[in-house]
């Protein structure tokens, strides 16, 4: 048996240095697809970017090594990892020991690479109706990206360095780090961030090639697309897993770490839309490049202005700084370099037509004035207590909620108002009268919703209720395109539903994004409103109430989890006297993680709204009886909060599957042109 | 009309210009109003005592939580004191705390004094990693001539 154990761990030794090996020769690869398609370009040879091309996928399949030979450390325990042995160890369920390997600073560097690569492989096996040079090019910037970054890897954070002295055990992943949403929160979030890689990388080619046309537009936007739909699931998890895991009360806190994932949320949302713009009326061409590289800059600069330990946040993480800086050298670098290079060459861009400012592309114009404006102010909230910390370093401020109430909250509710108005102006000439005319009903029904709140809610909150019809007047403006679309009333009931099914993908998406949006206003809205809260000194027994819910203690029991121990609760709810649901919320104990705490809250699910209990420390009360604290909490609608993001992110999925969106055909739709065929894509 | 240029473009360029020029008051009006009255400022212990912080505004305390002065009473309040090891601040909270929270580690308490002087936590500010120790702490303890170095380590945790 000890031979074959050793034999065993023989092999595993050799596992770590492949993938050691691995990233060096995806860093060598990268280097040739940059060095390969740029000489591709300048010699007009296929046969050097096909090379390049060919080295991109390499690129990829090496970095897949090494992150599934790290992957592999993580399941064996091999401790023998510095990285294995400070992030895992070997009592954690399975789950964790894989979802360990994105946990720490090395590992989610790696997870960075394998995405940033992943998206180089997609664009060479996708890109077939790029124009040549155009595609050689592209190839080319995200391939030096990738050196820029496998190269910080590499030299600066290797996650395969080795101890010499092996611990018997590892470090644990945090606790509280121990979730599966958060588990899978990462690889969503990078996802998005890297996938603004590849529309960055375009946009630095048109740059470089001075032209930008409809085609390069109608290639843009499916990858913002799907970088904004996958970036929208992330921070949605994020969200989600501080909401229902750590009882803070909250799902947003406009902390540093949550404003870097959503700066390059808003510009990707603007950049969605000037995209279409771009590609059916060929203006705001420059306006499209500069948000290009802006989207994939602030995801590169919100994941490193984190992790550099330069801003603090309620999420923090311990960072080493000679990292962060090096780290942000690189991103000023790149950043720098498509910047430097957009002052230079973006006048060469044509910039197009002339429009109207009633119009569609009008409305998509005044979106993305909103929205980047919006951006602006996050991003200045974001750096303000640093950039004052370098001139007052006496006094350290943080700017927190009350600020983007007053700043982009103003900002964003105008901009929802208009929401409606976008989808139903014409193209060129749009006839805002009849717009008007086709939002009556959604108006008048979104406000008579906003008056019956203001009826029945109590306390009452005139603000909260104004927000309520915001939200209604999204979800119903979105449903009146559709009814307007299909001529509901108009033409016989068969013929709408006829007129329904031959939509394009393209407005179904449109649709269902800015009907979700709406979901979310409503559960923003309702929840912040009117959550209540209650915490109780409960012996079991003993009853607390919340809301119009009764909670009663009936037992806490000790038991055995993996890799805890807990004292368990079981706490019945009842609203008038009829039982509704048994919460088991747990105060769990890590032996392994020093003796580490956690409280596991347990929710009761009650439709859109959530009854949330948690269980604090024990306590031994004058009378001798043991006592626990309990706490409530009512989140009413708040399950919207998170399907609104859900069912954007799928508006993003359908309007990618639509015919004249996809990757690789984006001609075909033209040929076959119905009546309703020739209408334009959203 | 002179004032307007000719060109159809120009023209159309003037109107862009119009309607983001108030778009963009707007947001800078916004900023500049919100940096007047809605940051929240900084205070280590020593330095809220010696700044006296008027009651009712919304500032961040940050020190360690001093040993043996966690008392947690009933219906989940809780009484703290924080600390630079020079001055101390009483501090009330009803809320959770983090599961990071411990005596002897570093906090950020945000919140409000009262007129007794007793400090009334809205908001502890959870952490993710054990280990982590606020910079605006580190730079409180440091000020308070309190800081030793490699008190707080330097690995990452998290993503």
């Amino acid at each position: 048996m000890a031979r074959g154990r050793r034999v065993f761990e023989g092999r595993g030794r050799m596992i770590a240095e492949l993938g050691a090996f691995a990233l060096m020769l995806a860093l060598a690869l990268s280097m040739g697809q940059t060095a390969l398609s740029a000489a591709g370009r300048l010699r007009h040879s296929a046969l050097l970017q096909g090379a390049g091309e060919g080295a991109a996928l390499g690129a990829f399949i090496a970095v897949l090594i090494a992150f599934l030979a790290l992957m592999d450390a993580f399941i064996r325990s091999d401790f023998s990892v510095a990285n294995v042995a400070n992030n895992s160890t070997t009592t954690e369920p399975m789950f964790y020991k894989v979802t360990g390997v994105w946990g720490s600073h090395e590992g989610s560097v790696l997870l960075w690479n394998l995405v940033l690569t992943g998206f180089g492989a997609l664009i060479v096996l996708f890109g077939d109706n790029l124009p040549r040079a155009l595609k050689a090019l592209t190839v080319m910037v995200q391939g030096l990206l990738a050196v820029l970054f496998i190269g910080y890897t590499v030299f600066a954070s290797s996650p395969f360095a080795r101890l010499a002295n092996p611990p018997v055990q590892g470090n644990p992943l945090n606790p509280i780090l121990q979730d599966p949403t958060f588990a899978i929160h990462p690889p969503f979030l990078y996802c998005g961030y890297v996938g603004f890689s590849v529309v960055f990388s375009l946009a630095v080619a048109a740059l470089i090639e001075g032209r930008v046309d409809a085609a390069w537009a109608r290639w843009v936007r499916p990858w913002a697309l799907t970088a904004w739909s996958f970036l929208t699931v992330g921070i949605m998890l994020g969200s989600f897993w501080s909401y229902y895991t750590q009882g803070w009360g909250g799902w947003w806190f406009w902390d540093p770490v949550e404003n870097a994932s959503f700066m390059p949320w808003l510009a990707g949302a603007a950049l969605l839309h000037s995209a279409i713009v771009t590609e059916k009326r060929g203006t705001l061409v420059g306006w499209t490049v500069f948000l290009a590289l802006i989207a994939f800059t602030l995801s590169m600069l919100g994941t490193f202005l984190v992790r550099s330990g330069v801003l603090t946040s309620v999420h923090a993480f311990a960072v080493d700084p000679t990292r962060g800086t090096i780290l942000l050298t690189i991103v000023a670098a790149a950043v720098g370099a498509a910047f430097a290079l957009f002052a230079w060459r973006a006048s060469k861009l044509s910039g197009g037509g002339l429009f109207s400012p009633v119009s569609r592309e009008g409305a998509l114009v005044l979106n993305n004035l909103f929205l980047s404006t919006a951006c602006a102010t996050v991003l200045l909230g974001t750096l303000y207590p640093l950039i004052r910390q370098a001139l007052t370093p006496n006094n350290p401020i943080s700017v927190g909620p009350p600020f983007f109430a007053l700043t982009f909250n103003p900002l964003m509710i105008i901009t929802l108002l208009i929401v409606p108005f976008g989808p139903l102006l014409a193209w060129k000439r749009g006839d805002l009268r009849a717009a008007a005319m086709s939002l009556r009903i959604p108006a008048a029904l979104a406000l008579a919703c906003g008056l019956v709140a203001l009826a029945v809610m109590q306390p009452r909150m005139a603000l909260s209720c104004a927000g309520l019809a915001l939200g209604f007047w999204l979800i119903f403006g979105a449903l009146a395109e559709l009814a307007e679309r299909s001529r509901v009333g108009r033409v016989a009931a068969m013929e709408s539903l006829r007129r329904l099914g031959g939509l394009p993908r393209g407005a179904w998406g449109t649709t269902l994004a800015h009907a979700g949006l709406g979901v979310f206003v409503l559960g923003a809205c309702f929840e912040s409103s009117w959550k209540l809260e209650n915490a109780q000194t409960l012996s079991p027994g003993q009853t607390m109430s919340i809301g119009a819910y009764s909670l009663k203690l009936d037992s806490v029991t000790p038991i055995d989890g993996a890799g805890y121990s807990a004292e368990h609760a079981v706490i019945s709810a009842s609203r008038n006297g009829n039982p509704i649901c048994t919460l088991s919320p747990e105060r769990r104990t890590y032996p392994a993680a020093a003796g580490q705490t956690t409280s596991k809250k347990s929710i009761c699910v009650l439709g859109a709204s959530d009854l949330y209990v948690g269980l604090d420390d024990g306590q031994q009360n004058p009378d001798d009886i043991h006592a626990w604290v309990v706490r409530a909490y009512w989140y009413p609608w708040a399950r919207f909060i998170f399907i609104g993001p859900v069912l954007m992110a799928l508006g993003g999925l359908i309007s990618l599957s639509d015919r004249r969106l996809r990757f690789s055909m984006p001609q075909r739709a033209k040929a076959k042109g119905g009546p309703l065929k020739t209408e334009p894509a959203e | 009309m002179p004032l307007l240029p000719k060109s159809r473009k120009a023209r159309r360029r003037l109107l862009v210009v119009a309607v983001a020029a108030p778009i963009l008051a707007l947001a800078v009006g916004l900023t500049l109003f919100a940096m007047r009255d809605a940051v929240v400022f900084f205070y280590g212990p020593s330095q809220a005592q010696t700044e006296h912080v008027p009651s009712g505004r919304l500032v961040r305390i940050g020190g360690l939580v001093q040993t043996g002065s966690v008392i947690k009473g009933a219906n989940g309040e809780v009484r703290f004191a924080i600390t630079d090891n020079v001055n101390t601040i009483s501090t009330h909270y009803r809320g959770e705390l983090p599961d990071l929270f411990r005596e002897g580690q570093g906090v950020v308490a945000q919140g409000a004094f009262d007129d007794a002087g007793v400090f009334q936590a809205r908001e502890i500010l959870a952490k993710h990693d054990e280990k982590y120790m606020p910079k605006e702490v580190v730079d409180a303890l440091k000020k308070s001539g309190q800081w030793r170095a490699g008190a707080a380590s330097s690995r990452g945790a998290g993503a």
